[in-house]
């Protein structure tokens, strides 16, 4: 099947959606509610096209090519239309960039900078700034900054599948709500899911701007999922974590532990000196003094009892480089297979 | 791991987490996937509602899953044979087999064939107290599947029997055909982050490296030529043995490398004796765990977030870890301790950093020959990966079992090796939460999953909790014959009466002082997940 977008000949199959052709064929279109893991519902209108025969403009997020089509993705007035969908959302919406955890990384920021909009036409008076508690305290809800997306609602319900929020009220009332706050797993998919400000992270005091934030990309460290994270970094404190949707086996998603399990690495319990028994009771050492001590203390053992009265316990939280020396270690440097770790427990 | 390499000849994971998007059907035991596993106890939520895939839950416990299943049997702890052993047999009896499958890919059919037939309905029954129409119901809808995956995990394997349990599983599935395509298998989820890569780097104490047998000559002189000393024939003791060994004195020294046995391991007091009589005790560990703290040597090294190197997740694929933080200073990478040690100990290890290290491990771990760091930077790579352009393994078993042939294996179920009684009239399982992970020692030191959930809570029916005069809230003393604990109860339906069930990541609420050490003959894994206790109400 053949479509036309902005001019150009587009061959396309049956079934797909008029964003996904643009987006594969690398045309932009705008969107805000849109989330390639979601049921898409056209809610935010920010992805408008005109398609020649058809009075009113459509959706592109949820609208199905048909063969012959011809599409406009930014003519100036599709680009009037979305200015007004911009402006209706700033009718809420303060402009608090500034102070707002999103600032630098928030889609609205951006599409009203790009759609040169240079204040909020409407206004109405503002919700109370902070609105109850929200379902987790990891999290915390700006009714004010909330486009009513949805994409909070729908990736509960779509993706972690508990159906903990929902939208409430109506008109300029309208915010979301956790209607089954006893059914949240703190996972906060909701919060990955926020295009803009209105959910933000309510754990850690230090935070920093997207442009001095290093991304680290790498593994989760708990359980055998192996999700692809980014751990967010400013100096070196990691602040938060990240992730993309399409990133890695977990394709963008993660539980509490993994968004919110970190906190244990700047903890001031960490061992930072090896530590000797004397006397009944650990004392401070040396790196040297240690190894040698375990060295002397081994070789002593190796000799009078044999390598096998040596036994090593590696372990699942380690690297692979690190389990292969220590295994190494064990076998060829000791001389003993007696090597495991905890796969039995 | 031992049931699957002996039936099938891998012990890992058949199937890829995205696979199950494939499947008609999932069958989940033994597994509390929607805690322990949260991201495919979404995926699995997810395929249910929204995808018309059947979930099967065959679990003792009302495990959160349950309410998506369409199916749930409820066996006691402990009877997994006989259920798994109950299904094969009405597959059979209904001719929902797949012959040609079993006629081309596998041996044995006709001897478990024969044992099954003992295992009919209404003698499963009898034994596990599944009602028998609910078994046929499981059966007819896996064995009438087009794809259909199991995924297990230690509430299998953690028993007596566990090796029997999953030969019983993969009896199931080469049964119906259910392997070598997508949406189907056996797979058992690995509870920890890199448990499969410390498996394929031969922290196993029969295998080297890619489970090559230290017992065969030519695979002991590769790896002699390549290490350059003479290797030990002899195989070596797993971890509940050596814990024996040591309190026998046969064991000496014992060096832990980021472990905390002291909390994970069972009959903990007979443990903590075995480490007494110890005349060297190493603790390699990122804070002063339970085990550091009876430590003579205690070496402060960092976490995964502080250094390179490789994890492997439970569908075998091979990630990179990168360094994100700077660890504390005075704390050293584990990998740069070892090569100290190892070269004062006379054994020199001069390593640049962990990709070196990569390098030498793919020369000698065929599945690993493939992958190396810079094919890494765009995605994991699931072994086996023979060259460098191969694209890896997603799917065993696919047009030939590994093996060769799929090995029918006839299990009998036997009871546990402890039966309740009227001094221990209760069955204790022991599992995960999911605000926490494993022995506790990195999440119970972050602020929101200690609010989340602070303490133990012990679940117990109410009609059991009626019966002792305990309230919510309350506390209890549980005890076994090897030892007690105190905690609080969590009255629920989430386990039957009989039965109560606790979570092993809390030090001062210490779990596994009660459970047993009784081993699988096999696997050697610790029965954990049954022990039988007495509940009495605590008022200290």
């Amino acid at each position: 099947m053949r479509i036309t977008i902005n001019g150009r000949a587009i061959e396309t199959e049956e079934g797909a959606t008029i964003l996904r052709v643009a987006q594969k064929n690398g045309l932009r279109i705008p969107t805000l509610c849109h989330m390639e893991s979601l049921v898409p519902t056209g809610m935010c209108r920010m992805c408008v096209v005109e398609v020649q025969g058809l009075e009113n403009p459509v959706t592109a997020c949820n609208t199905q090519v048909m063969d012959g089509m011809v599409i406009e993705t930014d003519t100036p007035k599709i680009r009037e239309l979305r200015k007004e969908v911009l402006q209706f959302m700033l009718v809420k919406h303060p402009l608090d960039c500034p102070v707002c955890d999103k600032g630098g990384e928030c889609d609205l920021q951006d599409y009203v900078y790009e759609y040169g909009i240079q204040k909020a036409e409407y206004q109405v008076e503002a919700l109370p700034k902070e609105y109850k508690t929200y379902s987790t305290p990891a999290i915390k809800y700006h009714p004010n900054r909330c486009i009513l997306c949805s994409r909070c609602i729908r990736t509960c319900r779509e993706i972690v599948g508990r159906e903990v929020l929902d939208l409430q009220e109506t008109g300029f009332d309208t915010r979301v709500e956790a209607v089954r706050p006893e059914r949240c797993i703190s996972c906060g998919e909701c919060l990955a899911a926020c295009p803009v400000g209105a959910l933000t992270e309510n754990i850690s005091s230090i935070k920093g701007r997207v442009w001095q934030t290093k991304r680290v990309s790498t593994v989760c460290g708990y359980c055998g999922v192996g999700c692809s994270l980014e751990v967010n970094v400013v100096g070196n404190r990691l602040i938060k974590v990240t992730t993309k949707e399409g990133l890695g086996t977990n394709n963008g998603v993660l539980c509490v532990k993994g968004r919110f399990g970190f906190e244990f690495v700047n903890s001031p319990e960490r061992l930072r000196t090896p530590l000797i028994r004397d006397n009944g009771k650990l004392r401070e050492a040396s790196w040297d003094e240690a190894l040698t001590y375990v060295s002397t203390k081994l070789k002593e053992i190796k000799e009078k009892n044999g390598p096998d009265s040596i036994a090593g316990l590696a372990s699942a939280r380690v690297t692979c480089e690190e389990n292969y020396l220590f295994q190494k270690f064990i076998r060829a440097a000791i001389g003993t297979n007696n090597i495991d770790h905890c796969a039995r427990l | 791991m031992v049931g699957l390499a002996a039936t099938l000849g891998s012990g890992a994971m058949t199937n890829s987490i995205v696979d199950f998007k494939e499947a008609d059907v999932l069958l989940v035991t033994g597994s509390n996937t929607t805690e322990t596993h949260p991201v495919i106890g979404m995926l699995l939520r997810n395929r249910s509602r929204f995808h018309g895939a059947k979930i099967i839950v065959i679990d003792p416990r009302k495990i959160d899953l349950v309410e998506e299943a369409d199916l749930w049997l409820q066996p006691r702890p402990g009877d997994d044979i006989a259920w798994l052993n109950g299904l094969a047999h009405i597959i059979i009896k209904e001719n929902l087999y797949n012959k040609p499958f079993i006629d081309q890919h596998t041996e044995g059919f006709e001897a478990v064939k024969e044992r099954v037939s003992l295992y009919t309905p209404e003698f499963v029954e009898k034994i596990t107290g599944i009602p028998k129409d609910q078994l046929i119901r499981a059966a007819r809808m896996y064995g009438s599947a087009k794809n259909a995956a199991i995924l297990y995990c230690m509430g299998i394997t953690q028993h007596s029997k566990g090796t029997d349990g999953v030969k019983a599983i993969s009896n199931l599935a080469l049964l119906c055909g259910q392997l070598g395509k997508p949406g189907s298998g056996v797979n058992p989820l690995r509870g920890q982050n890199n448990v499969q890569g410390a498996c394929d780097m031969g922290c196993l104490p029969n295998v080297y490296p890619g489970y090559q047998g230290v017992g065969l000559k030519e695979l002991r002189d590769k790896f002699e030529n390549h290490w350059g000393v003479s290797l030990s024939e002899k195989p070596g003791l797993t971890v509940v043995e050596m814990s024996q060994a040591a309190y026998e004195g046969k064991i000496k020294a014992i060096y832990i490398m980021g472990e905390n046995p002291m909390v994970t391991d069972p009959d903990l007091s007979h443990l903590k004796k075995a480490y007494a009589k110890l005349e060297l005790l190493v603790v390699q560990d990122i804070f002063l765990t339970e085990s550091a703290q009876v430590a003579h040597v205690v070496l402060p090294s960092l976490s995964s977030l502080e250094k390179d190197g490789a994890f492997v997740n439970t569908e075998r694929r091979v990630q990179r870890v990168r360094k994100a933080l700077n660890g504390p200073e005075g704390a050293r990478a584990d990998w740069e301790i070892i090569s100290d040690l190892s070269s004062r100990f006379g054994y020199p290890m001069n390593y640049g950093g962990p990709e070196e290290v990569f390098e030498e491990i793919r020369k000698v771990t065929p599945q690993y020959a493939g992958i190396t760091y810079a094919r890494l930077e765009s995605g994991g790579i699931q072994w086996p990966c023979p060259d460098t352009n191969h694209p890896g393994t997603p799917i065993l078993h696919k047009g030939r079992i590994v093996r060769g042939k799929g090995l029918f294996v006839p299990v009998d179920y036997a009871s546990p090796p402890e039966l309740p009684d009227r001094d221990y009239p209760f069955i204790m399982s022991t599992g995960r939460d999911y605000y926490h992970y494993h022995a506790g020692s990195m999440t119970r030191k972050v602020r929101l999953l200690k609010e989340m959930c602070p303490e133990s809570l012990v679940e117990i029916n109410p009609y059991d909790a009626d019966n002792l005069g305990i309230g919510e809230g309350d506390r209890v003393r549980i005890m076994s014959r090897r030892g007690d604990f105190v905690s609080k109860v969590k009255i629920t339906d989430k386990v039957s009466s009989g039965v109560v069930f606790a979570k092993f990541h809390f030090a001062e609420a210490p779990v596994n002082l009660l459970t047993n050490t009784v081993l699988d003959p096999e696997s050697k894994i610790p029965d954990l997940k049954f022990s039988t206790v007495r509940v009495e109400k605590f008022t200290g």
